[in-house]
């Protein structure tokens, strides 16, 4: 979001007509999510009623996705028309792929679609002679052999696969990613992201505070009450040194003792009966009173082994490559630059805003310079280890390789575990979502099945769940359905799916690891890595 | 009748059963969570004459989605007309739509996209109406903007299920919003489960900055911004009424904030920023709304024909979040026995006794349990200050710059307080904080 708000133009401009269509979903992805939207190409294996995967195309169509194929062999029926909302009376007896490519291309002008009647025996053809897809989202259950070239599909091309299956009130999706998944830009919530370095302050930081301090008791009332609060705790530490041999605070009595002092400091004898600078100093010595500490999924970066030459290569593990390095020798992360507001004179908070930002610009220049020493870091742009270095405490990595997932035999037990946990604890823990997930996933080549037919394949597959109360009321509950979608829990999974392809494409938030299930009846989700 | 009309007919009657097959599977056949009742064909029918009423932000997907749920007889309410910026994810407009009235574009689309659905638009805004109203839905969906406007309905149709001698009063009241890639959906037993009001706090009102800071010590593009919408308007009124959706006002707003931000260094003034400041915009997703109203279209569904178990009674509140993975969060919200609205008992309001009426008055602004922006206040058997009418307004002007104990209020005072935004009286005990706390 700053991203897009900071690009301050020279002359004022208002937004182009694009912008004003597309502006509540730029505050969220900024024009560089938008581009990456707009270029990516995806295609659509439909099956069963087929409504997930258009309702997933749906909520792409609209925020502006490039191209979409839609593959799906079936002729519009009566059926169709009480569950998929883009059909009409008038396209009963055509193609569902060329009616719904249709009625979806109605939505955003700037979309390309194209459709094809693709059978299991023609999709290897489609797939071939296509430009190469960003992503394929197909939904269960699917012909066979169709499962098989998609997959191909997806190792060949190193494609993100999504799978869907929407059945009654059940439904899940998964998704498969190519390898390694890293995420930069993961959006952090803004609180989390301020790191005022109070515990390690760099001498430009340390002067511009005690420059303002050095006659601290003498200042006037107006002065005095508009210290900003970076200030008053950088001189009160440096206080609480001179009196503990150099040592800061640290634990939790030090820190309840450092905030008396600052309580103290604190003049109530102005008109006001107190000061507000003080008083945001005060509630920031529990939060910022600390040296923030290097976050696992960080250490997850420094410590990966990659198992893939090509991937090695890419900016993301050369810069990940040099931040390493600047860390070894600094003991610390790239200083951020954002300092959140607080009480202060105009022209004293720009003054300390720029002192941050100073400091963040040279840390980036030495992570830059590193980069450009690293093979095939010599084209890497300023702007990219910019983001890397302002995000550096939040970068994550999804899906790792050589981390192979527990078996479903494990995950099974593990999760019957914590049911047992839950019958004890009462409704405030849930029971696990996996029976929805098994049962789906036993009836994915076959659209109808008896609740004993769904019980008896799903136990040959998990033994462990053989007179398992919840399997049974779940294999009752989705075999009433009869293979059917409902619209609204299909509608639903098709939100869910567009914001995980959205997050995947955009290369922004965090997408989920890797199945996510749904239950319609309790309206909860649960999200497994299988 | 003629063989080959009865013919027709018979096909046509086909193909509606066949359309709707999948759904009438979950109908008639019970599962294991399915209200025995609902397979009876008196229960049945009824769904058939079930009567709902949608409005709000996500009116498009709730019309959709409630009308391939086959309900067939929707109301939608919204006073909103179609603006550019709706076209990301309000799916049933289109450019040409611009400026025409939302109910109206969408509920004509979707009768003609489902057969068989009727569909009646009101251009107006929810308090337009009154209780007759609204007692002839037997549901209300919702996916309203403002926290106002939410409360407001709220507070209807509790007073509707209060009053009512059966149960057909308690009509309950679903309602969802989003913000970005989160959201939430509740589902209200009116009187019976915890209500909006009940779960005020769950909407904290944001921070203000103080007008000091905008006035004189400006840090942020925002505070600039607030400079140039609430100061340099007033002082230049470069047009006679502030309309934040027309350009040229906006960019009036953003040329004078620019300006102010230059004067003290203060960098990331844009277009944007300026328009998301004044009009307090909150990013929205074609994804997101489509999950939250689906969500609460399900709600609606499962309550109409029980066909599986609905939140309301145990659980009552999803909250959805797709910034991190997903992640939802289901869970009862409990219903307040001091609830202004659906509770019985006075609140206790924590006060210093040496307080003006006045700072009182404007502590209910910001008070997360209250958010009242214009309180009138009274006292048993006194009027301490009035809004309206303007006599009584300046008759009771002076005990503004009194203080609580100068007007002789006592700990343990029963106030009530009324906004004209809600229909309804807020009631609360005083309890006077000690001496230096």
């Amino acid at each position: 979001m700053t991203e897009a708000l900071e690009q301050t133009p020279l002359i004022p401009r208002g937004p182009s007509d694009k912008e004003k269509k597309y502006d509540r979903q730029l505050r969220l992805w900024a024009a560089s999510g938008q581009a990456a939207l707009e270029s990516a190409n995806l295609l659509l294996i439909n099956s069963g009623a087929g409504t997930a995967g258009v309702e997933t195309l749906k909520n792409l169509v609209l925020p502006g996705i490039g191209k979409f194929t839609i593959a799906d062999d079936a002729v519009v029926q009566d059926v169709d028309l009480g569950v998929n909302f883009f059909l009409d009376e008038s396209c009963l007896g055509k193609s569902r792929a060329q009616c719904c490519t249709e009625l979806l291309l109605e939505l955003n002008p700037e979309v390309d679609g194209v459709w094809n009647s693709t059978d299991s025996a023609s999709l290897q053809q489609l797939l071939d002679a296509s430009e190469a897809f960003t992503m394929i989202i197909y939904s269960l259950p699917l012909q066979p052999g169709m499962l098989e070239a998609i997959e191909a599909y997806g190792r060949q091309h190193r494609t993100p696969l999504v799978a869907i299956h929407s059945v009654g009130f059940y439904s899940y999706f998964r998704i498969t990613l190519p390898g390694t998944f890293p995420i930069v830009d993961t959006h952090p919530d803004e609180t989390a992201t301020t790191d005022l370095r109070l515990l390690a302050p760099w001498p430009e930081l340390s002067a511009f505070s005690n420059e303002m301090t050095k006659d601290i008791d003498n200042l006037d009332h107006h002065e005095h009450g508009h210290l900003p609060m970076v200030v008053i705790l950088l001189h009160y530490l440096d206080v609480w040194k001179q009196e503990h041999d150099g040592a800061y605070p640290t634990s939790y009595e030090e820190k309840t003792e450092f905030r008396q002092l600052i309580s103290n400091a604190t003049r109530r004898d102005n008109p006001e009966g107190g000061e507000e600078n003080f008083d945001e100093a005060f509630a920031a010595v529990m939060k910022h009173v600390s040296l923030p500490p290097v976050p696992s999924s960080l250490k997850q970066v420094f410590d990966y082994e990659h198992k893939d030459e090509q991937e090695s290569k890419s900016s993301f593990w050369i810069i990940a490559e040099a931040l390493k390095q600047f860390y070894t020798e600094h003991q610390c992360l790239p200083v951020t630059g954002s300092l959140p507001d607080m009480k202060a004179q105009s022209s004293v908070y720009i003054k300390l805003q720029n002192v941050y930002k100073d400091k963040a610009r040279q840390d980036v220049n030495d992570v830059l310079a590193r980069v450009h020493k690293l093979s095939g870091g010599e084209n890497i742009r300023l702007a990219e280890v910019e983001l890397f270095c302002k995000n550096a405490r939040f970068i994550k990595l999804i899906n790792t390789t050589g981390d192979a997932p527990p078996s479903m035999t494990e995950i099974i037990e593990l999760e019957l575990g914590r049911d047992e946990i839950a019958a004890i604890a009462g409704p405030e823990v849930p029971t696990s979502l996996i029976p929805i997930y098994l049962a789906l996933s036993a009836s994915s080549h076959a659209s109808a099945a008896s609740a004993d037919e769904i019980i008896t394949a799903v136990c040959q597959k998990a033994p462990a769940l053989e007179g398992n109360e919840r399997l049974t009321q779940v294999a009752q509950e989705l075999s009433r359905a009869a293979g059917g979608e409902l619209h609204n829990i299909s509608a639903v999974i098709g939100g869910m799916v567009a914001q995980e392809v959205i997050k995947i494409i955009t290369n922004q938030y965090v997408p989920i690891e890797n199945t996510c299930i749904f239950d319609g009846i309790e309206s909860r989700c649960q999200v497994l890595r299988l | 009748m003629s063989v080959e009309t009865q013919r027709a007919a018979e096909i046509a009657a086909d193909s509606k059963t066949a359309r709707w097959k999948y759904l009438e599977q979950i109908r008639r056949n019970p599962g294991p969570f399915t209200n025995p009742e609902a397979v009876e064909e008196e229960f049945l029918a009824q769904f058939e004459r079930f009567k709902i009423l949608g409005a709000g932000g996500l009116g498009c997907e709730i019309l959709k989605n409630l009308a391939m749920s086959k309900f067939k007889d929707i109301h939608v309410i919204d006073m909103d007309t179609i603006d550019i910026s709706n076209l990301n994810r309000q799916f049933l407009f289109r450019k040409s739509d611009v400026g025409k009235f939302k109910a109206e574009v969408a509920a004509k689309f979707v009768e003609k996209r489902v057969k068989g659905v009727k569909i009646t638009a009101h251009n107006k805004r929810i308090q337009d109406f009154d209780d007759e109203f609204y007692k002839q839905f037997q549901l209300v969906i919702c996916g309203l903007d403002s926290i106002e406007a939410r409360r407001w309905i709220n507070a209807m149709l509790v007073s509707i299920a209060e009053e009512s001698e059966d149960p057909d009063g308690v009509k309950p009241l679903i309602d969802g919003g989003t913000e970005g890639f989160k959201g939430q959906a509740r589902v209200i037993f009116p009187s019976f489960t915890s209500c909006i009001e009940c779960q005020l706090d769950m909407h904290a009102p944001r921070a203000a900055v103080p007008l000091c800071t905008i006035a004189s010590i400006p840090r942020q593009p925002e505070h600039c911004v607030e400079w140039a919408h609430v100061i340099a308007w007033e002082q230049e009124k470069p047009f006679p009424t502030l309309d934040k959706d027309d350009p040229e006002h906006v960019t009036w707003i953003y040329q004078k904030a620019l300006k102010r931000a230059e004067e003290f260094n203060i960098p990331g003034i844009s277009y944007a920023l300026t328009q998301g400041t004044i009009k307090n915009i909150i990013p929205a997703i074609a994804s997101t709304n489509a999950i939250i109203a689906a969500a609460c279209c399900n709600e609606a569904f499962k309550i109409a024909t029980t066909t599986a178990t609905c939140l309301g009674f145990e659980n009552n509140y999803m909250m959805y979040s797709g910034n991190d993975s997903i992640y939802t969060y289901t869970f009862k919200h409990e219903k307040k026995e001091d609830c202004p609205v659906c509770g019985r008992e006075a609140r206790p309001l924590e006060v210093d006794p040496n307080m003006t009426l006045q700072d009182l008055l404007d502590s209910f602004a910001v008070r997360p349990e209250a958010q009242l922006k214009k309180p009138s206040i009274r006292a048993e058997g006194k009027t301490l200050y009035m809004q309206v009418p303007q006599s009584l307004e300046e008759q009771t002007r002076p005990n503004l710059s009194k203080s609580l104990n100068e007007l002789g209020l006592e700990n343990g005072q029963e106030v009530v307080v009324t906004d004209p935004a809600f229909p309804l009286e807020f009631n609360f005990y005083f309890k006077f904080k000690a001496e230096g706390s």
